[in-house]
This record gives C-alpha cells, structure tokens and sequence, in this order.
C-alpha cells in the first residue's frame, strides 16, 4: 500500500561519481523541472521584471497551503487531499466576513480565529474516515474533496440567502438564493496580511522593495552566520563556507545596490513582509514540533503503525491529529492565498487546490512517505516559474499560448500520477525484498 | 425479530445503498405528488440507463481481475472518441465517393477504436501491476494526466472536417456535433416502440443487453474463470498456475475495450462527441453506478452493474424536476444531489475495503 | 524483600472454545536465574508466554486460569503495558524496530525523556520537547552493559540482524524496573557468531539479577547456559530439571515420548521399488520456513512424512518442489528432472499439494464448493470444459456431478455443492482441498498440515482418508506435519528436518529420544 510503511534509506558512502549518480537519480524530478523551468524562460523571453513581480507574489501566497501538507505526509498518511476542505472552510469565512463588512487586517484576523474551530473539525472527521480507510487515505482524501463539494454547494448554493439568511446584493444572486460566482474582495479583505497598514493609511508599512529586502537580509544572513560560528563553533568554523557565503552575498548586495540606483523596474517589486513573517512562523513551528513527543510519535506511526502500537502510542488518536494540524493549516494558508488573489470564483475548481499544492510539493523533491520544508519551497518556486513561463512559451514553440496552459496543468497531475507509481513500485519492490526473494 | 432483520438487511446492503434507495423511492413518490410528466421520465430514465450501461459494464472484468473499480477507464473512453473522430474524418475525406450510413459509421467507430484499447489496456495492465495495493490512486492520476495531455493533442491531431476542425486557429472543436449524419440516436430508435407514452429505446436496451451476454459468456470460459480466481484470491491462483499478472492484464483490456465502446454508445445517444475535459470525471460517474449496485471494491456481478445504472442514474432523472418543481431556486439540486451521492457511495466503500 | 522467587506460575492452564491446550504448568523463578522451556510445536510454550505477557489473544477468549505472582504478590496481566508495569519484558521473534530512527529512539521508543517547552504548559505532556543527551546517555548504558560497541546514533536500517536483535534487547534493560526477560525463539535468525554473543548478553543480564525465560529448541544452547529446564509437552508439564542433574538425551526423549496409536494396518512396510521422488540439495527461500539444502529419495507407494519443529523448514519442502515458492536444486518426478519455480510444470508432472495455508493459499472462500473442486484441473488439464469453436465454456453439468461424487467419498458435510466454502467447518473445507487435488488424478500427494485447525472427530477422519488412498489407490502420499505423533501414526518413514537440513529419517517405532535429538538441531558448537 501507498503509506504503511516507510522504505528504509541508504546510508551507504560510495565513491564521488556513485554518489553522484545517486544524488541525480534521487532528485530526478526536481533536476527536470529545473531543466524544464530554465528551458521555459529562455524560450519565452519573459521581461525579468514581470518573472520577479509574478513569483514573489505566488511563493508569498502559496507557500503556506503547501508546508501544510507536511505533517500528514510526516505520520503517514501520504498526501493530504483533504486539505480542499480547509480551503472551503476558509471560503465560507471570507465571505460571511466580507458579508459583516469588515476589512483589512482586522478582518483577516477575525477569519484566522473564526476558520480554526471549524477546520479542527472537518479535520477531525477526516481523520476518523482516514483511519476507516487505511492503506487507500489518498484515494480517500481526493474523493472526500469531491464530496464536500457537493456539500459546500448545497449550503452556499441553495441554502444561503435562503434558508440560512444573508441580505447581501453584492454578494447574493439576484434571484435572492445562493452566493455569487465570484466574491470579490477587493476594498474589503484584499491584501489583508500583504498590506498591513493599508487601513490606516500606510500601504508601504512592511512592504518594502526587493533590492531593500535582498540587501538587508544578506548582511543581516551573514552577520548571523558569523556570530554562530564564532560563538558556537569556535575554531572549528570552516573558512571555505563562510568565504563562499560572503562571496554570494556580496554580488547579491551588489546587484541590489545597482538596482536601486538605475532605478529600474525591480524597485516596484515589494516583499509583503508579514506575510513572509507568518510563513516563517510555520516553518519554525514545524521545526519545533518535531522535536515534540507528539512530533515523534507522529513519526513513528508514520514509518510503522504496528510497531509503534506495541510500543503503546496510540496509532488512531496520533494520526487524526495529524490531519487536523493540517486541516487548520490548509485553512489559513487559504487564507493568505485569497487576499492576495483579491476576488475568487465561488464554485470553481476547489481541485485545484490539491491538485497544485501536492504537484509542488512533489516537484521540490518530496515522495509520499518524505517531505521537509526545504522541499515545500523549493516546490512552490519552481512548479510556479513552470506556470509562469508556460504560456508565453507555448506562443513563441506554437503560436498558442492555450498548449502552454494545458501543458502546465498536465504536469501537474503527470508529477503526481508518476510520483504515486514510483513509491508504489518501490514498496512492491522493498517487500519482496524482505521475503529474502 | 423486526430489528433483527433490519440489522442483517443493513449489513448486506450497507447504509449507504438503503439510504440511496430511500433517496430514490421518495424521489418518485414525490414525482407523482407534484404531477411530473412520468412517461417522461421513464422514457429519459431508459434511455440514459442505455448511454451509460457500456460504460459502467467497463468496471466489472476490472474489479473482477482484482484492480478494482477502473477510474482509468478515461483511457478507453479516449481511444473511443479517437475512434470516433477518425471514423467522421474518413466520412468526410472519402464523402464524394462514398456515402456512408449511420450504422456503418458507427461499426468502423468501435473498429478503429479497437485497437488502440488493446494496446492501451495491456499497458495500463503492465502498470498496475507494478503498484499493486495503489491501482485506485494511480489509475486515477493516470486517467488525468492523458486526458490533460489529449488535450494538447486534440489542437494538433491532423482532423479537418468542417464539422470537427475550428475554422480559424487550430484544433477540433470542444464538441462535435453528429447531426446529420445518421447516427444520432440510432440504437435508440432501432426497434424502438411505445408503451402508452413512453418510448423504449429498445436498440439501445438490446446492445447493452447483448453486451453483458458477451461479458457473462467471457466469465464462463476458461480465462474468465481463471480471472475469477486471480480477483478473487491471487495467492492461491498462483499455487493452482494462474498467471495472475496475465489474467489482471486482460481485465484491464478488456475493461478499456468496454470503456471505449461506451462512449461511443454514449455519444451516438447524446448526439455529439465530447472531447477535452469531457472524459475526465466520467469515470467516477461508473465507478459509482456500480458501487450503488451492490458491488464492492473487490467484487462485481453484472446484476451489480444493471441494478446500479438504473438506480444512480435514475436519480440523476428524476431529481431535477422534482427539485424544480418543489422551487426553482432549487434548480441545481439535481446536480449537487448527485455529486454528493456519487462520491459519498465511493467512499462508503473505500471504509469498507476492509484496510489492507 | 526476603521473598527468593521473583516469578511464579501457579497452576496455569489455558483452553482455547473447549480445547484445554495448556494444563497445571507451575513454573518459579529466581533473581537471576536463566530458565529455559523447551518442547515441540504444540506444547503449550507461546501460549504460557502470552499469558505471562498480558496479550490480547488470551484475555479476548477467557483468560486463563491459575495464578502469577510477582515478587510473591498475587498479579492480573491484563495487557503488554500492564505486564511492563510488572517488569516482564518481552523481546519477540519479529522485531518491534523503526528502520529510519536511530538506537537511541528505538531503544526509548513511546518512553522518551521530555523537558519542557514553551508549549508545554498549555497543551500538556505531548507538547514537551525529547531531551536527546539525556536520551542518548541512557542508550550508551544499556548498550554498554550488553558489551555493544556500535554507536548509539547509528541509524537501525541496515543494521545487521544480530545487531538490531540487541536493541530490541537493549530496550528491554532499559526500562528501569526490569526483572525478567523472555525471549522467544531469540537465537532463530542469528548467524552462529551473533548466537554466540546473545547468548553471552544473556549471561550478562542474569548476572545483573535479571531473571530470564528463555524458549529455545536449540538443547545444546540450552545445556551451554540455563540454570533450570522445564520440559513441556503437549500442553502439560512433563518436569523441570536442574542443568546438573540431566542431558541432552534425557530431554530430548522427555520432549517427545508418548504413546503413539497405530493407524495403519498390518506390518512396518518396505519399499524397494521405483523411486516416485527424488532431490538434491533442494534450497527454498520460504519466509520463516528456509530450506538449506535437502536431499530425499521416496519410493512409489510409500506414505513418507516430514517433521520437524516450527520454523526449520519442512513446511518450504513441498511448497518448494511444487513452485509456490523460490527454490534452486535438483528435483526428479519418476526419473524426469522438474522444473522448479512454476506451479504448471510441477502438477503436469503428476504433483498435486493440499497446502498448509488452507484458508490463504488453499481456497477460494467466496466461491462454491464445486469451483474449488475442479478449478485446477480445469485450468491444467483442460477438464470440464466443453468447446465451442475456439471458445471454451464451463461443462457445468459434468462440473455438478463430479462435485457430488466428491462430496459422498469424502463426506463433505454441506448444503450442496453451490454452496460457498467459507460457510463450512474447518474439517470440512480441507476435505474441498483434499477432493481438488484428487479431481487433479496425481501420482504424488503432497499434503502439509492436513488436520491444523481441525477437531479431534474430523482430525481422525482426514488421516483415514489419507490412509485409504494410499493404500487402496498405491498414491504416493507425502505429509508434512507439526504433530509428530499423527506422522508416526500413518508413515512408514518420516524425515526430521533441523535448520533447514535433513536432520535424520526414522521408522515410527524408532525410541522417542531419537526423534528429539534430530528436532533439538545439533548446532556445531565451538571446537566441535
């Protein structure tokens, strides 16, 4: 099955050009996508300008949803989803908060506080169907998503405005019954958590440039870097790394510095810096968590759920909480996804939420029994250049951007579909090997 | 006594079917308390059971060879509408010299389609054997992923008949009519008669009919019965020197072959071809008739399959007027009913798998 | 304090739906001392085990009856965890281990230690974060006092299986208020070097006052390092002994003696005639059950049995010779060489085999009675078909009335033969086994644990069917069973399989002890 057990790594040291071989076959994927990617950009001939402006603004947006699906991934439940169900909980808030009218970061924070409830328990009764389900939660999750909804239809479809009360021209149908196709949150949530100070009047408060941000952050990196040495490592501290660093960071800064001052476009990027903060936050909270008992006991469930029953953790319990940390997370990173969207399409493809984020997920290197954090951002960042690029590259190959849309879309489900095949294959493999065959 | 009953009743229907026939049953009863048109009904109800039938036929050689419900029967449905679009393509170039009549049509639809499902089925087969205890997940990604790449290809397959090709830019048409070119309907009308008002669309019954015949034969026969067992307890098949790889193989081909058939059955009762993201969800549609009829992940009968088309897609007939005439501002209930019925029967018998 | 016995069993019995499978075992244990329990398959050793360490199989059909002390104090061990309570440790044949975790982390596997954490107030002790140093110091320990010198840190995965069977071990003294250790079977998957160092381990422990209950049926093991033997046998306990005061002969006669009532007729038989089998160094990579190298030589007509304890490696004989699992070696069926490793081949070569796995491997449970019957002549000697052109189709009239045939000769108790076959008794549905293996007309019959599972009625009756055919049908039949007194009711030979080698082939009337020395694995021992 997809998720019982862990296959076990070799730790082997070989000879350079063996590990070499290895670390290429073991990161195929993201080597092709990086191929892919660069191979795109050349073609497309994208102004640098708009590639930088267009990937801050995905990776700040969606970087969230995608750390979310680490920690089911982590106790063994392999990729979450369910996680649309945290996103349609996220729906419903904004639009009942968009609805009481009240805007900016207040309103973000009150849709924070109101989705976490309700999404601990879709979260959990996702968990109790997983654990009904075991050995197929994957196939389990994706139909769930296609069963809620149907569910999430017929609330906002037919029975809001209705039956469940909503006065709302802008909102409603004209007919009195159902949501609108789409909600447009534009002088409402929009930009909620990207521009803080927007509702009093500051809308560069936390928001500054990229060359501001590179070069306040490389000093502030190396500084950093050079204090834990000193301090931590002492003598030990390797001089090539820390040249290395310096060198890299120095041309960083010295491109930034050369950006401000031809005042070139790259002064229009903005990072949304709380944004990055609460992504940050998330980081740091996954990091700490696994070195919790829950954390641990997530990850021995996760590599074998009969050995860790017998050590008497409680396999069940573990592994719906798992999915309700995720459920919660979904739920905010959708969030942060949609105020920055700005409008959204009230019915319209909640698949693609999992469909995408579990694509980059996959596509920064992660399998269905492994997945760190390095790899949920490396994903985003390369799945979203491929979206990007994509259709001014179709143009330019076939005069029709249109095959550069599907050709992005089927490397979304192809990555998924040959992932699943390969840790498939692998866990056939690996148990025929412990047959001694 | 009565609970007694009840409780072995349940446990051999499951809660979800009793609740889906309640669902049913008072769908109707509600069909005749708001005076809807039941000849009508009845008549839309025969002849979507025939659109589908084929196509929800395909699930049963593949849960039967122990892959479970095919959510990849996408694959054959696109080799259908290859099939089909070549077969309209040939009409076209060859339609000076030849006149080709809606039968022969169809005949040299399913002939083209042919091979291609045999290929694609065997190399499917060749796949999920690779990843057994994953083939629902995996049939499913990979059904997405061709349709998702046919559609890239429908812009550049070499299609140029007027009714198929976009007249400016490239690629064929997102649908594709089949008007006048006698086909539409065909089966439907062949041998068609009426009772008081209802019109039994009696070619198309009797295709489907002779379809589970073919499939019922096929289990009779020495690889159907081989199959049997490699579905049924594949340990054991290979202790009594079945090829369980092979026989799975041949459930997948077969399953494809059907799939390919179906929407060709389906398109001809339709009226028109659709391709891009039109096969895509088809396959939960099947996947879920058949579930409804009693089947399980790892068994199927062709009772299973008839029961199950008629009732799920019953439901589908009947809910829509009733919704409507309750309110119109109910007027998407029939679709949102059965998506909620669909995928909530899949999953039911996803949680009675029975783990691994 | 002041109480000499750490462990006591008092007047344990067990009995399983009716079947009294563990009766009166009494069983005391002191600080330190190494106990060894040794017996055949059967004899009750699991099952004292399991009571002992709380498992879920005993208390979900009836408990058992008796009682167990601990440090004089009367216990109820109603679960693993309450028996860790107690100090009872187990460490089990299949390891309990996370490949992708460190030593350390198996070792303090669901028992690490925590400190706190900034979330820890709030949510409670799950949110408290592993205190690693702490955690890996007391894995140095418990490693340092086996004498291990690998590293705690080291990753499981890859490990050797002696090296990870010394985690598991670890663990057990690293629980704190250990004070005894089973260990079941533990010298079973170990290379004769590892053996040597467990049983060294094991030394140490008791020396630290550890008590040990060691199952084994290794008797040179047992004499190398037990203080007291407790011979069980067939549910009963047949003595304990001192180290000083027997041998290995004695126990070995011990183990196996009992009466042995004859179900053959007539005088011990002797063949001379053609040979119906033959191997040569037969290997079967069968899990729990590898064969290392077998050569046999049966002769047509003879009721040839093969014995042997649990996990030695009969049962991967036949499963070799007729494919269901990877085997190498040499294999002639009446004088034509075999092709191993294909089912097909071997029943074309007149081989039909009753598994021992009757509801996995031998049946198909939601299929009719008939279907089972015949499906494997079927599918290898086209029977029953009937042909239409290119098309075969099932005769399922023929199909009907050989099944009824079956069912009168074997005396198959059922509804008919469309009734499904997970509805019959255990005895019963061996019988559809037995009938398809017969509709096959083979020339040899291999039958492996032919009354497993069965009760004592039906039991008699499949071996008086194997008898009558055997004798009335000249079928060559070659049984393989865990009950050497039903091979010694029935065969005229029977060969004791001992890790994975022929260990011996003895007459049924040849003395117990024989029998126990060949199961008792002669292990070579150093110097030796």
């Amino acid at each position: 099955m997809l998720t019982h057990t862990t296959i076990p790594e070799e730790k082997v040291k070989g000879n350079p050009k063996q590990n070499l071989i290895k670390f290429l076959t073991k990161n195929m994927v993201t080597i092709m996508f990086l191929a892919l990617v660069l191979a795109g950009y050349l073609i497309a001939g994208m102004n640098p300008f708009l590639f930088l402006f267009d990937i801050v603004a995905r990776m700040s947006r969606n970087s969230f949803l995608v750390l979310s699906l680490i920690i089911p991934v982590v106790a063994g439940m392999g990729l979450n989803f369910s996680i649309v169900l945290g996103a349609m909980a996220a729906q419903a808030l904004l639009i009942f908060v968009t609805h009481w009218g009240i805007t900016g970061l207040p309103g973000i924070l009150l849709c924070i506080i109101l989705v976490t409830p309700l999404s601990l328990f879709l979260g959990y009764l996702t968990g109790k169907l997983f654990n009904k389900a075991k050995g197929q939660e994957m196939i389990a999750g994706l139909i769930l998503a296609f069963f809620a909804q149907g569910i999430y239809e017929l609330i906002f479809l037919q029975l809001v405005g209705g039956i469940i009360p909503m006065n709302n021209t802008t909102l409603i149908m004209s007919q009195g019954i159902g949501v609108r196709t789409t909600v447009d949150l534009t002088d409402g949530l929009k930009y909620g958590l990207d521009w803080p100070g927007v509702t009093w009047g500051m809308p560069n408060l936390l928001r500054p440039t990229l060359p501001w941000t590179v070069i306040v952050g490389v000093i502030a990196l190396l500084v950093g870097y050079l204090v834990y040495l000193l301090f931590f490592k002492g003598k030990r501290a390797s001089a090539p790394k820390l040249i290395s660093s310096a060198v890299v960071g120095g041309l960083l800064v010295y491109w930034s510095v050369n950006q401000i001052q031809t005042g070139s476009m790259i002064n229009m990027v903005r990072i949304p810096l709380l944004t990055w903060f609460v992504i940050l936050a998330l980081c740091l909270f996954i990091v700490f968590f696994s070195k919790t008992k829950l954390g641990q006991d997530m990850r021995s469930v996760g590599q074998d759920r009969h050995v860790a029953a017998v050590a008497g953790i409680q396999v069940d319990r573990v592994r719906v909480i798992a999915i309700m940390m995720s459920m919660v997370m979904a739920s905010w990173g959708h969030i942060i996804f949609l105020q920055n969207m700005g409008a959204f399409s009230t019915y319209g493809s909640h698949e693609q939420i999992g469909l995408y984020s579990v694509a980059a997920l996959l596509i920064g290197g992660a399998t269905v029994t492994k997945a760190t954090i390095g790899q949920a951002l490396l994903g985003v960042f390369l799945f979203h250049a491929l979206f990007i690029v994509s259709p001014s590259a179709g143009r330019q190959l076939f005069g029709d951007a249109q095959v550069g849309e599907y050709f992005r879309v089927f490397v979304a489900y192809g990555v998924i579909g040959a992932t699943l095949a390969l840790h498939a294959w692998k866990t056939l493999l690996q148990r025929k090997d412990k047959l001694g065959v | 006594m009565i609970k007694d009953f009840a409780g072995k009743f349940l446990a051999n229907f499951g809660l979800a079917r009793v609740i889906i026939l309640a669902f049913f049953i008072f769908l109707c009863i509600m069909a005749v308390v708001f005076q809807l048109d039941i000849a009508e009904l009845l008549t839309s109800s025969l002849v979507r059971i025939g659109m589908w039938g084929v196509l929800v036929l395909a699930m049963l050689p593949a849960i039967k060879s122990g892959i479970g419900p095919n959510f990849g029967v996408s694959l054959g449905i696109l080799c259908g509408l290859v099939g089909a679009l070549t077969a309209l393509e040939m009409a076209y170039r060859l339609g000076d010299s030849v006149q080709f009549g809606g039968g022969t049509l169809f005949i040299i639809a399913i002939l083209i389609s042919l091979p291609f499902a045999i290929l694609t089925g065997i190399a499917y087969g060749w796949l999920l054997n690779r990843v057994k205890g994953s083939e629902m997940m995996i049939a499913t990604y990979v059904g997405f992923s061709m349709v998702s790449i046919m559609k890239i290809a429908w812009l550049f397959l070499p299609y140029t008949s007027p009714e198929m090709a976009w007249p400016i830019g490239r690629g064929v048409r997102v649908q594709i009519s089949l008007a006048g070119r006698g086909i539409t309907r065909l089966l439907n009308n062949f041998l068609s008669f009426n009772i008081g008002e209802v019109i039994v669309p009696t070619g198309l019954l009797l295709f489907f009919a002779f379809m589970c015949f073919l499939v019922w034969l096929f289990m009779r026969s020495k690889t159907g019965v081989a199959m049997h067992a490699a579905g049924d307890n594949p340990r054991f098949s290979e202790a009594a020197g079945i090829n369980v790889n092979r026989s799975r193989m041949i459930g997948t081909t077969l399953s494809t072959i059907l799939g390919a058939i179906g929407i060709l059955v389906y398109a001809q009762s339709y009226g028109f071809v659709q391709l891009y993201e039109g096969p895509m969800f088809m396959p939960f549609v099947a996947v879920a008739a058949v579930l409804i009829g009693g089947a399980s992940v790892r068994k199927a009968t062709i009772t299973h399959v008839i029961v199950g088309t008629a009732l799920f897609l019953g439901i589908q007939v009947v809910a829509i007027p009733v919704a409507n005439a309750f309110t119109t501002e109910w007027a998407s209930m029939g679709e949102i009913s059965r998506k909620i019925i669909q995928n909530g029967v899949i999953l039911y018998a996803l949680t009675q798998a029975g783990g691994e | 304090m002041g109480e000499p016995f750490l462990l006591q069993m008092k007047n344990i019995g067990k009995s399983y739906y009716g079947t009294q499978v563990l009766q009166d075992i009494n069983l005391s244990l002191k600080p330190g001392e190494i106990h060894a329990i040794v017996g055949e398959n059967g004899a009750g050793k699991s099952t004292l085990m399991n009571i002992l360490f709380g498992m879920e199989v005993i208390h979900s059909t009836g408990g058992y009856e008796g009682e167990v002390l601990v440090d004089g104090k009367k216990e109820e061990i109603e679960s693993p965890q309450r028996a860790m309570e107690l100090g009872i440790g187990m460490v089990h044949q299949e390891f309990m281990l996370l490949p992708n975790f460190t030593i350390t982390e198996n070792i303090k596997l669901n028992r690490e230690n925590l400190k706190p954490s900034f979330l820890s107030r709030v949510f409670g002790e799950k949110t408290k974060l592993l205190n690693f140093p702490q955690m890996n110091s007391d894995s140095r320990k418990a490693l340092d006092k086996l004498d291990i010198d690998i590293e705690e840190y080291v990753m499981v995965a890859g490990l050797p299986v002696g090296y990870m069977q010394l985690t598991e071990i670890a663990r057990e003294i690293d629980k704190t208020n250990v004070k005894v250790i089973v260990f079941d079977e533990p010298t079973a998957v170990l290379a004769e070097s590892e053996a040597d160092r467990l049983l060294e381990a094991m030394k140490k422990i008791a020396d630290e006052g550890i008590a040990i209950l060691f199952i084994t049926h290794r008797l040179d093991e047992v004499l190398a390092i037990s203080d007291n033997i407790t011979v069980l046998r067939d549910g009963s306990l047949v003595a304990t002994k001192s180290v000083d005061e027997t041998d290995v002969n004695q126990i070995a006669e011990l183990m196996v003696g009992r009466k042995i009532e004859k179900m053959v007729h007539g005088e011990e038989r002797s063949f001379k005639g053609e040979t119906a089998l033959k191997t040569e160094n037969l290997v079967v990579h069968m899990p729990g059950e590898k064969v290392n190298g077998v050569d046999l030589e049966v002769r047509k007509g003879e009721f040839f049995g093969i014995g042997g304890l649990a996990g030695q490696g009969k049962v991967g004989v036949a499963n070799g010779i007729m494919g269901l699992y990877p085997g190498r070696g040499k294999v002639w069926i009446n004088g034509k060489q075999l092709e191993l490793n294909n089912p097909s081949k071997s029943m074309a070569q007149g081989l039909a085999y009753v598994s021992e796995d009757r509801r996995g491997v031998g049946l198909l449970l939601d299929s009719s009675i008939e279907l089972n019957i015949v499906i494997t002549s079927l599918h290898n000697q086209n029977k029953f078909l009937k042909n239409f052109g290119i098309i075969r189709l099932l005769d399922n009239k023929g199909i009907h009335e050989h099944a009824l045939k079956m069912i009168k000769d074997l005396d198959i108790r059922c509804t008919g033969p469309g009734q499904f076959v997970k509805r019959l008794s255990g005895g019963n549905q061996q019988k559809v086994c037995i009938a398809r293996a017969l509709t096959m007309e083979p020339d040899i019959l291999f039958v492996s644990e032919p009354t497993r599972g069965i009760d004592v009625g039906a039991k008699r009756l499949v071996l008086e069917t194997l008898v009558r055919l055997n004798e009335e049908l000249e079928m060559t039949i070659i049984m393989t069973s865990s009950e050497l007194g039903e091979l010694r009711s029935v065969c005229d030979r029977i060969a004791i399989v001992s890790e994975g080698k022929i260990a011996g082939i003895l007459r049924p009337g040849d003395p117990d002890k024989d029998f126990g020395l060949l199961m008792g694995g002669k292990r070579k021992r150093r110097g030796a």
